[in-house]
């Protein structure tokens, strides 16, 4: 099973980034293989940041995605392909993972943030 | 008349540059209020509309009977206004600039278009002034396919008055663009000369031969008009701050029907505006 964590660098020790469109990297635990790998975000895009997200960790094949915000839009993609969400507050990739393992990662039903939260001071005008 | 800084007297010279041509009665003016995410020129120039057209955008339907899933439309949107989950397309309206890309990329041919309603303009008469403005719907983030409905509203051969949004965004340019000639109002503090070098640098990209218009010039420094004398840009007109001003302008009227010494300056800009414009017009035939 793949599972994505939003990342702020490329390895299991990295800090979890907690936005999900806006994310700098993920690394997506391959929990059958024990293997990581680590995908750059492509988070400059001007609009849509979270669906082209949430598009791409589709293309991968995750079926799971931890993360610490994440908008109604990207929730809709993923929760589409049956994705499950869970939004995590632990310090690193590693911590997060463990955290999910034990079952203590808290599943998302909805939205936890609105659209363009990630941007900074909750909007993107001025 | 566009400005960088919000706030700086973009409609207050819009209104009593188009009733102070009215007055004097020489050439017919319409004024477009191009301000459409918050729109309020008319509230000066008190126009009765008469005219109303909603504006859409068409954006794409899918028919899941045809749709494969093959995800050809999410990798041409520029806007990721659609995703592709499980198998079936997700749009999302909202963030569609109805381009048509999906609708021509699907090889399934499962893509149509359908209107999606962002705003409305509208035309009215404010005395002899012609008078058109759009007003995008709420929670609407895309204002310059308004603009450019708004902009067509325009009739030929008449002077038209534009008055742009704040800022040196998308809006502001699709409202300037195309324009003879770009009035930057602004004003003597530190954020208006800011905004306007931003703005300045905006309209020397899009090749807009323009100048500058002063309002509350009694407050602040002198920084503003050194700027514009280093960069050698005109100052065409200054206002000074006056709370006998500011209050016509709470009111929503007009300066120049308030303190009519203030007509033959108005009249004086645009002299002033249709002169550097002939003289470009005669620089770019020679």
């Amino acid at each position: 099973m793949k599972v994505a964590v939003t990342a702020q660098g490329k390895d299991a020790t990295a800090a979890v980034d907690p936005r999900f469109g806006r994310c700098q990297y993920f690394v997506i635990a391959d929990t059958a293989k024990n293997t990581f790998e680590a995908v750059a975000n492509d988070n400059g895009v001007a609009g849509g940041a979270g669906v082209a997200t949430a598009q791409a960790l589709l293309n991968r094949g995750v079926e799971i995605v931890l993360t610490g915000n994440i908008g109604p839009n990207a929730l809709r993609v993923l929760q589409g392909a049956g994705v499950k969400v869970y939004t995590t507050t632990a310090p690193t990739v590693q911590a997060a993972l463990q955290q999910w393992q034990a079952g203590e990662a808290m599943l998302l039903s909805q939205a936890n943030v609105g659209s363009h939260f990630g941007m900074g001071q909750g909007g993107n005008r001025w | 008349m566009a400005s960088g800084k919000g706030g700086t007297g973009k409609t207050t010279i819009v209104t009593n540059l188009a009733r102070a041509l009215a007055l004097a009665g020489k050439i017919p003016v319409q004024v477009l209020d191009c301000d459409v995410e918050e729109p309020n020129a008319h509230l000066f120039l008190k126009p009765v509309f008469h005219e109303e057209e909603e504006v859409t955008l068409p954006v794409p339907e899918v028919d899941n009977n045809r749709c494969t899933g093959c995800g050809r439309c999410s990798e041409v949107c520029a806007f990721h206004a659609l995703a592709v989950a499980g198998g079936k397309v997700i749009t999302f309206p909202e963030m569609c600039h109805g381009c048509g890309g999906c609708t021509i990329a699907c090889p399934a041919g499962a893509i149509s278009e359908k209107p999606h309603r962002i705003g409305v303009v509208a035309r009215g008469q404010a005395g002899r002034i012609d008078f058109a403005h759009g007003k995008i719907d709420v929670g609407v983030p895309l204002a310059p396919p308004v603009i450019r409905v708004v902009k067509k509203l325009a009739f030929k051969e008449r002077l038209t008055l534009i008055d742009a949004p704040p800022g040196t965004s998308c809006p502001v340019v699709a409202a300037v663009k195309d324009s003879d000639f770009c009035l930057l109002v602004t004003e003597p503090t530190p954020f208006g000369l800011n905004d306007l070098r931003l703005a300045v640098g905006m309209v020397r990209e899009l090749g807009v031969p323009f100048a500058v218009v002063i309002n509350r010039s009694t407050l602040g420094d002198l920084r503003v008009e050194r700027y514009c004398q280093r960069e050698g840009i005109p100052i065409l007109l200054k206002i000074p701050f006056d709370k006998g001003y500011a209050a016509t302008y709470a009111r929503g009227d007009c300066l120049v029907e308030e303190y009519p010494e203030w007509v033959t300056p108005f009249i004086g800009l645009w002299q002033e505006i249709e002169r550097l414009v002939s003289q470009r017009a005669r620089a770019a035939g020679n």
